[in-house]
């Protein structure tokens, strides 16, 4: 639970952290995410924040890495600590990403922050004989993350910025139809904002292949007690439940995440008001 | 030396002080993760209502200092799932189990009530008495004496005698000390404070409410103060009955601070947030806590602050042998 800091780096915009947490390293799949206490031990700041997991490596027993952008009180405090500090983390959390049984070919979808999940997604994924292209966007180049190592392992890297500081000018969903067409994709995977998630969604749904989502939802536990961090989702059965992301997620298959209808309770859901059920407040 | 932790709730006897918070521990497999259930008093489930319900629309929660805002909205499966799975895992697991219940109406909170008294492996039943009574223009139960009483009373008149009935109150409202009395009048055989207070963020972005539903609960240390005296009111009032309290309890020493006020057994909710550890942790601590000071019981130092300005800790030992 208690980690020691190893290194800190800026990369661009954002900040990796590595730390020493071989509980943490032993049991990690592609897709997890950490709860990480911020503040110190006598802080105002209650709840943990939540970070994915961009690589894991065997030094010292075990080690984790994340990449955080600062934005808040919480991630500001994070951004300041250096070599040696201690970090108190929870972790592995959530359901990593299902991999392909087959060689298949997947394109690997990350915008802002969120490529940094995508790196051991893809070293799995290569470790299975699949075909992985990279598709990197930001509002600006600072912000693209891991763009050379994408270069390094993937078939293609296409980038986009919006700005047009680097690649092409616009977003990763611009372009995403062509690579998909391009490299003949069996598959995609993709994590960013909401907004990002839902259009990447929507292409592979147009174009007929499955995506896998990492979301990205407000929590307080990430352990799955609290029912803040909940989204529409549609079951096996067809109903849709409101569902926890850090338990029942972050990873889902995209076309069962009814992204137009986050931040509300859709009527058809499962125990919504008005659906069967008095609202009682 | 060790301290003998155990306490009572009415006639229930608990193992040790600490418990979960309603709505704070889901239905107990998460934590049991992290930490065997079976080590701690009991848990506390999250308020079961009769049908399923979805809850509120997101963003839930916002954090405040030293606290938290939560508009959850009872989401969860309904009683019929409840009985069907949550409920036998637990039981099976031989976990002491605080059943707590919402409705809308007298009716729902009874008929709940009924569903519960043939179910093996309920310890105790708290009424969540801060749900909005729909036959009453949505005025919160909890906001007046009678109304709470009235479900407290039927819900005494359904469940089996050696169940204790736990009402739940609510620190918003003029005089705490009176609700708590009409539940103790209307059958309530131990009293549970607080639940979350109402709270607001503002996004200062967005400029507009942090809340999808506005307003939410306030939990955390940034509640103790208020928990504290709620505790502290009721217990001088009603001095004979068991009380659980709970409002920011993150330490042993916080939990210290509610037994010296006249809780008998302890609450953990938010700080499970931050710590799946916490409940374990918070005994251990308090544990300590109590040998340091010279206590050999738990029992001793229920509502050990209430003793006059001046009388020594020596006034404990006397307690302890009167009582022998
Ligand atoms: C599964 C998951 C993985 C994530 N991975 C990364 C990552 O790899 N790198 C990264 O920079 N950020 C990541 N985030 C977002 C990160 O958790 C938030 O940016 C961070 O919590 C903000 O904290 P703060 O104190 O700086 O900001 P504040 O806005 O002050 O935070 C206040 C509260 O709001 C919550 N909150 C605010 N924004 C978010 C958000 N976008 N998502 C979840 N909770 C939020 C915080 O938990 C905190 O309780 C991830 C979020 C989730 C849910
Ligand atoms: C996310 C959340 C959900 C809650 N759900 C319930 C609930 O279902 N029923 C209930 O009686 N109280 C509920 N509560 C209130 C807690 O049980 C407790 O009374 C309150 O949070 C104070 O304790 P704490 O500061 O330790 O969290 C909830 C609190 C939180 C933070
Ligand atoms: S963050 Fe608490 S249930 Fe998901």
């Amino acid at each position: 639970m208690t980690g020691t800091v190893l290194t800190t780096r800026r990369v661009d915009a954002y900040h990796a952290l590595t730390v020493v947490a071989p509980g943490i390293a032993e049991r990690f799949r592609p897709g997890h995410f950490v709860g990480v206490a911020v503040g110190g031990p006598n802080t105002s700041m209650l709840t943990r924040r939540a970070f994915s997991v961009h690589d894991v490596k065997p030094d010292y027993g075990g080690t984790v890495e994340f990449v955080l952008s600062p934005r808040g009180p919480g991630t500001a405090w994070l951004a300041e600590r250096r070599a040696r500090d201690t970090l108190d983390l929870v972790g592995p959390l959530g359901r990593p990403f299902p991999l392909p049984r087959d060689p298949v070919t997947c394109v690997l979808v990350g915008a802002e922050y969120g490529s940094a999940t995508l790196f051991t997604v893809a070293d799995a994924l290569q470790r299975r004989g699949c075909r992985v292209d990279f598709v990197l966007g930001a509002a600006s180049a600072d912000r693209v993350f891991g763009a050379l190592r994408a270069r390094r392992m993937g078939e293609t890297t296409t980038l986009t910025t919006e700005d047009g500081s680097l690649g092409l000018r616009g977003r990763v969903t611009d372009v995403l139809p062509a690579v998909i067409a391009d490299v003949r994709a069996d598959a995609v995977y993709a994590c960013g904002p909401m907004p990002v998630l839902r259009g990447v969604t929507a292409v592979a749904v147009e174009l007929g292949i499955p995506v896998q989502v990492a979301v990205e939802e407000r929590m307080a536990c990430g352990i799955g007690v609290c029912m803040t961090c909940v989204l529409p989702v549609i079951g096996e059965d067809g109903v849709t439940r409101m569902v926890r992301s850090c338990v029942e997620g972050p990873v889902f298959r995209g076309e069962r995440v009814r992204f137009d209808d986050v931040g509300t309770i859709p009527f058809d859901a499962l125990g919504a008001p008005g659906g069967g059920t008095r609202h009682v407040g | 030396m060790s301290v003998d932790m155990r306490t009572y709730l009415g006639h229930v006897e608990l193992a040790n002080p600490v418990t979960t918070a309603a709505g704070c521990a889901a239905s107990g497999s998460e934590l049991a993760q992290f930490f065997d259930l079976g080590r701690i008093g009991a848990l506390t489930t999250r308020s079961i209502t009769m049908a399923p319900r979805a809850g509120r629309p997101t963003p839930r929660m916002a954090e405040t200092p030293s606290g938290l805002l939560n508009a959850v909205g009872l989401q969860g499966p309904g009683v019929d799932a409840f009985l069907e799975r949550e409920l036998p895992w637990l039981a099976q697991r031989g976990v002491k189990t605080v059943v707590s219940i919402g409705g809308g109406t007298v009716a729902e909170y009874t008929a709940l009530a009924r569903r519960l008294t043939d179910a093996p492996g309920v310890t105790a039943v708290e009424v969540n008495l801060s749900c909005p009574n729909i036959e009453d223009r949505g005025r919160v139960f909890a906001r007046d004496g009678a109304a709470s009483a009235e479900v407290i009373a039927s819900v005494r008149s359904v469940m089996r005698y050696e169940v204790p009935v736990v009402a739940k109150l609510s620190p918003d409202v003029l005089d705490i000390v009176s609700v708590a009395r009409a539940c103790v009048d209307g059958g309530a055989d131990a009293l549970s404070m607080i639940n979350n207070p109402l709270g607001m963020s503002i996004d200062t972005e967005a400029m507009r409410p942090t809340l999808a539903a506005v307003t939410g609960g306030l939990s955390g240390p940034a509640i103790r103060p208020l928990a504290v005296r709620c505790v502290w009111q009721v217990h001088a009032a009603l001095p004979s009955v068991p009380i659980i309290g709970m409002g920011g309890v993150l330490t042993g020493r916080d939990a210290f601070e509610f037994i010296l006020a006249g809780a008998c057994v302890v609450a953990v909710g938010t700080a499970l947030f931050h710590d799946p550890y916490a409940c374990l942790r918070v005994l251990r601590e308090l544990e300590e806590l109590l040998a340091a000071r010279g206590f050999h019981r738990l029992a001793d130092a229920v509502g050990l602050a209430h003793r006059p300005p001046g009388a020594s800790t020596r006034h404990r030992i006397d307690l302890e042998e009167s009582s022998l």
